[in-house]
């Protein structure tokens, strides 16, 4: 077996050499995809007991960095697709029917997407309106899904709904739905400003399962657990990916300059150092997060703190406005050339692309969380501990 | 402090039906107690005793049933009273 290394380089050089058409074309990235399967990085994250690599999450965050460098959209259908695998590895371990389901998606390289918001509710995936409605072994799930990335490519839908029709909005199961139980009614297309490749389009999700199918613990569980975190620790690694590409067009532009004319220090040339500087914060931030959440793994009362959420929560705001700030002092550092599109200094992809991050949860309601959690929260003052 | 607890889980819980029908070792987020809620919650039980919940108890199952709640309060007013009577 090649090297994680080897494996996710050549990933990226897929996703490199179609990243413009997907953009433009607004369509999802198979090529990637193909390339994903091939090198048997869909089932990374699975023990190896159940025929996966068993990689840990700072691994999966490393690809993710990588394949940001090159297509965003890649990046994200694959930061998904793990943060998926994530809540099966951490909470179906102790169901039959969830082991067998990782031996097959390692074994048959599945691709899986999420369907957690819906109509009516918006961006709180901790609140369900659609219900499971059990008969006997199986059950049956209506719900206005606004926004499922890649369902028409994934091989399996994880959704969340209420436990029961008679259960709180805040009592959730997630199911797992294989594609030849589920029916998709296209409602909402995807014509976006940026990560076009990921076709998060809404459909009406209907599907019929066996019960055996709902993951064992609860949803609130499994969000605050594994979802939450990994999903802003894999989010903010493939920013890191894309403001690592611009920081790195933007010193190639500066380069070029002084080579054509040696005397002359592009004006511009400053915004390097300010975006080499965030960068490293960006970077700090995640891998700090990555640190915490590692450590918190191995102590259960640690991964439901409070005071852990609200450092997860940080990882994400942070990485988010920041990797916009990195892409706009590379735009002043490229001028013309960074705001034209086929340039090798093009930032107007990596741009759109990270408009989304402060959006995909938006922000403002991740600080109010934040902000109710502070209330009772007191913050640590150690440096390094 | 159970019927304290059961009526500022009333007052800040949001929960889909009255307190008083919860059983000791209820689970609260099954029971619609949300993240937002609880943090609500926690503030009033410190109101309420006096008490200040230090950072090793503020998760998830600090605060998951009338029983883990009491289990906390019992520890800390135990330390608070212990700490009168030193002083």
């Amino acid at each position: 077996m090649r090297s994680l290394l080897e494996r996710s380089v050549a990933v990226a050089a897929v996703a490199a050499q179609h990243c413009e058409a997907v953009d433009r074309e607004g369509r999802f990235p198979h090529e990637t995809l193909q390339a994903l399967k091939e090198a048997r990085l869909l089932g990374a994250m699975i023990p190896r007991e159940y025929g996966g690599d068993g990689m840990s999450l700072d691994e999966i965050a490393e690809i993710c960095v990588r394949l940001g460098q090159q297509c965003a959209s890649s990046a994200m259908m694959f930061a998904m697709h793990q943060i998926k695998i994530s809540s099966l590895v951490s909470h179906g371990q102790t169901s039959a029917w969830h082991q067998a389901f990782m031996r097959r998606i390692a074994k048959e390289q599945l691709l899986l997407a999420s369907a957690t918001t819906e109509g009516g509710i918006g961006g709180d995936l901790r609140n369900s309106i659609c219900a499971v409605v059990t008969d006997g072994e199986m059950c049956h799930l209506e719900k206005d899904a606004t926004v499922i990335s890649y369902a028409a490519y994934a091989d399996a839908i994880l959704a969340t709904a209420r436990r029961a029709p008679d259960a709180a909005s805040s009592d959730q199961v997630l199911v797992v739905l294989l594609k030849d139980q589920c029916t998709l009614e296209r409602t909402t297309g995807w014509d976006t400003l940026g990560m076009r490749g990921t076709c998060s389009e809404g459909f009406k999700l209907s599907a019929t399962a066996p019960v055996a199918q709902i993951l064992p613990k609860p949803f609130a569980e499994i969000a605050a657990q594994s979802m939450l975190a990994t999903s802003h620790l894999l989010w903010s690694s493939l920013w890191y990916g894309i403001a690592h590409n611009a920081v790195q067009r933007a010193q190639n532009f500066v380069r070029a300059e002084i080579k054509r004319k040696p005397n002359l220090i592009p004006p511009g040339a400053l915004h390097v150092a300010e975006a080499a500087d965030k960068l490293q914060l960006m970077k700090s931030n995640t891998a700090e997060g990555l640190r915490r959440f590692n450590h918190a793994k191995t102590d259960a009362d640690d991964l439901t703190s409070i005071g852990f959420a609200v450092a997860m929560n940080n990882v994400k705001t942070g990485a988010s406005r920041l990797v916009i700030e990195i892409i706009n002092h590379a735009m002043l550092v490229c001028g013309i050339m960074g705001y034209k599109n086929n340039t090798p200094f093009s930032l107007g992809r990596h741009l759109r692309d990270a408009m989304s991050a402060q959006l995909m949860i938006s922000n403002d309601r991740i600080l109010g969380n934040t902000s109710n959690l502070l209330l009772i929260h007191r913050l640590d003052s150690h440096l390094l501990s | 402090m159970i019927s304290t607890i059961r009526k500022l889980i009333d007052e800040h819980g949001r929960l889909t039906f009255p307190a008083t029908a919860l059983k000791e070792d209820q689970d609260l987020y099954e029971s619609g107690l949300t993240s937002f809620a609880a943090v609500q919650l926690m503030l009033g039980l410190e109101d309420a005793f006096d008490v200040e919940f230090p950072e090793r108890m503020l998760n998830r199952r600090s605060f998951a049933s009338i029983a883990s709640i009491v289990s906390c309060l019992s520890e800390l007013t135990g330390e608070h009273n212990q700490e009168k009577i030193a002083s």
